[in-house]
């Protein structure tokens, strides 16, 4: 399958099958991340403190590389790297930037359900932000990012918008993998050093 | 730069980052590995090496052991 090339953005387009796939995986695991957090503070199970943390490092990852080929794709597009006017760029680092300081304050606390309440509080107020970042480009009157999906439905060609589908699903699954991955490292670690706790 | 250069260089910008995490994730299993290794190897020596009670029950006449041995 190939896509055929974009008539107005020529070949720099294609940016776009790796972007926003990244990009609409970064709110999603934001989301989870908020999501585990709330289940936290419902049931008192500390191993969700754990999966909301995994989900937003992933977040984070998603969103420096969301940001990254944002950057290429705007040199290419638009001839800067960055530019402030556009209030969906700016929303998306202030959510970027207010994840990052997730990971200062729960390595600021000692460790134990005092950590975990708090950086799941942390997370539950970030996830306010991903509507207001992911609408931003509707709400805000803003020409400079463009408009894929609208009400209208996907502003592009049936081959184009199946290629987009694909890479969505690719990148969905490699998050998965990765979040699956680190989750189980991370449940790892924390039983050895119990264990090590114990035998010595 | 082309158009192609640009999208060329946003999916290997994306690769590298992949495979950084992945080559960081791999590190970290390594580690975790070894450290089983380690454990596992004094849980082995704590169950060659008997602990002084043991040794004393099972040699001393009237302890437990030798009362169960007895009967």
């Amino acid at each position: 399958m190939v896509a055929p090339e974009d008539a107005d953005q020529g070949v720099s387009q294609r940016i776009f099958y790796i972007h926003v796939p990244i990009a609409l995986t970064a709110y999603f695991c934001f989301g989870l991340g908020a999501w585990k957090a709330l289940r936290l503070l419902w049931r008192r199970d500390e191993r969700y403190d754990l999966e909301s943390y995994v989900a937003i490092h992933q977040g984070t990852i998603f969103g420096s590389l969301t940001l990254l080929t944002g950057a290429i794709w705007a040199k290419a597009s638009w001839g800067v790297w960055w530019t402030w006017s556009s209030r969906q760029l700016v929303l998306f680092l202030v959510l970027f930037l207010f994840y990052c300081a997730y990971f200062m304050l729960r390595y600021s606390l000692e460790e134990g359900p005092r950590r975990a309440r708090t950086s799941a509080v942390y997370a539950l107020f970030g996830v306010a932000l991903i509507p207001v970042s992911f609408l931003a480009i509707r709400l805000a009157e803003d020409f400079i990012h463009p408009t894929v999906f609208t009400r209208e439905g996907p502003q592009m060609t049936g081959t184009m918008f199946f290629a987009f589908c694909a890479s969505w699903a690719a990148v969905t699954l490699l998050a998965y993998t990765l979040y699956k991955v680190e989750l189980a490292g991370k449940r790892l670690d924390a039983d050895l050093r119990e264990l090590r706790e114990s035998l010595t | 730069m082309t158009g192609g250069e640009y999208a060329a260089l946003a999916y290997g910008a994306v690769f590298v980052v992949v495979v950084a995490y992945v080559a960081i994730i791999a590190a970290k299993l390594q580690r975790l590995q070894r450290e089983t290794a380690e454990l596992l190897a004094l849980a082995q020596g704590r169950e060659r090496k008997p602990s002084r009670t043991a040794v004393y029950a099972a040699t001393v006449p009237g302890t437990r052991a030798e009362q169960e041995d007895g009967g």
